[in-house]
């Protein structure tokens, strides 16, 4: 990474979220909006959204080490992920839908855009879903992804990561993003990472090594908490209108 | 307020295909023979700042049904529910940019106490590249309740053409076309939302 031009375009908060254009991930240049985001007031189509429909119909299936149908488990070292889903006051967010992907082991992605000569695992599809509980616990079984090569800049590694999709209640809940693992050298050198403007929001986006999860025998644990915009703000009212429900 | 700090956004990379459009994950077709409300197909594509299709984008969308209700617990009513449609959609882009929905149209929902908003549908769009998702709405370029809309009235005037779907006619229902262009000549408005 040598020069960085980081545009001023931000969706939320600018101490948290990354700006769409910061020019070391070399595809935001062509796809970052170049017109400022229009502030617009939150009505009932953006505080609901479509989550809970969706979360209810959707089977879950947490268990990347089997899940690809062989009978045959995938190789690596065996992890359990959990953590908990909270709003931004804190409160459980219960019964989600979260999707999640990864490379297997040796850094490749099960996808056909994937071709570098990392080995691809016949058991391993990287891929797997669960709700949270009524406390807004998940937990998912799964191996630790490695890293692997990019064409961003010369000799570019990601560093290991999860991609991780959350519902939630709302449309302001909805988020995708990346859980790294602690102590990787990669991090310092990754431009998506480090297009999270803070250290402190860049630390929230690695899972810490938990030996109270980690089960005997069987799996390392790893624990991660996901905080998503809350819905308890209240859809827009014209001051004439509160006036007359008062 | 926020007490708990949010977790950031990264991009959803090139790869989230197989997770994401996986057959039960994928919703291109919201509407089943049962659903009420005028059938139509959207279509267009996505395309960045130098015009070129992006075949790696995924766009979801979040409507109300026909009677201008949402499958959500918030919506109270009064518009009746309809159980044979959830309002949410899923689409990948395909090498041409282009992504495509079979829904209904929706009805008006409440924009407070007295206002009713115009039909809408709320468009995400994510894709390598974005670092967040971007958040906009499609309307319909033939509806006259969107020279009341309170959303699109916050649009400056030169930019709400890129958030009107275009009529056109289908073999099997109308389309309405809404491509969505990332940056540059044309660029769709999107919100800070």
């Amino acid at each position: 990474m040598n020069q960085i031009t980081i545009g001023d375009i931000v969706r939320g908060d600018r101490e948290v979220f990354p700006p769409y254009l910061y020019e070391a991930y070399q595809s935001t240049r062509r796809r970052a909006p170049a017109l400022p985001l229009i502030d617009v007031p939150l009505t009932l189509s953006e505080l609901t959204g479509p989550g809970p429909a969706i979360s209810a119909i959707t089977p879950a299936d947490a268990d990347l080490t089997r899940n690809a149908g062989t009978g045959g488990e995938a190789i690596g070292q065996r992890i359990i992920v959990t953590g908990r889903v909270l709003d931004d006051r804190g409160n459980p967010v219960p019964n989600t839908l979260l999707e999640i992907w990864q490379a297997n082991a040796a850094g490749r992605y099960l996808h056909k855009r994937d071709q570098w000569p990392g080995p691809l695992d016949p058991n391993f599809l990287g891929m797997g879903r669960c709700l949270t509980n009524a406390e807004g616990v998940y937990r998912f079984l799964t191996i630790r992804p490695g890293a692997y090569p990019w064409l961003n800049h010369p000799n570019a590694w990601r560093p290991a990561h999860i991609h991780f999709s959350v519902f939630g209640p709302s449309m302001l809940s909805r988020l995708v993003t990346q859980m790294y693992f602690p102590d990787d050298p990669l991090h310092a050198l990754d431009p998506i990472m480090n297009a999270v403007p803070t250290q402190a929001a860049r630390q929230r986006l690695i899972a810490a090594y938990d030996h109270t999860m980690t089960e005997p025998e069987w799996a390392l644990g790893y624990r991660w908490d996901i905080v998503v915009r809350g819905s308890d703000a209240t859809p827009f009212e014209s001051p004439a209108s509160g006036e007359a429900k008062s | 307020m926020s007490t708990f700090p949010l977790t950031s956004s990264q991009t959803v990379g090139p790869f989230f295909s197989p997770a994401l459009l996986r057959e039960d994950a994928r919703r291109n077709v919201l509407i089943q023979p049962e659903t009420a409300g005028e059938r139509m197909r959207i279509e267009g594509r996505v395309l960045d700042g130098d015009g070129v299709p992006v075949p790696d984008a995924l766009v979801e969308i979040w409507q109300a049904n026909a009677h201008g209700r949402y499958h959500h617990p918030a919506d109270a009513g009064p518009a009746a529910l309809d159980l044979s449609f959830l309002g949410s959609g899923r689409s990948g882009t395909a090498e041409d940019g282009s992504y495509w929905f079979e829904t209904v149209k929706p009805g008006p929902v409440a924009f407070d106490g007295e206002r009713l908003q115009a039909p809408h549908i709320c468009v995400t769009v994510f894709a390598r590249g974005l670092l967040n998702h971007l958040v906009t709405r499609l309307y319909f370029e033939d509806e006259p309740a969107n020279a009341l809309d309170p959303v699109l009235q916050c649009v400056p005037e030169d930019r709400r053409a890129t958030l009107l779907a275009r009529r056109e006619s289908g073999d099997e229902m109308v389309v309405y076309r809404f491509d969505i262009v990332l940056q540059g000549a044309g660029e769709t408005a999107f919100f800070n939302v």
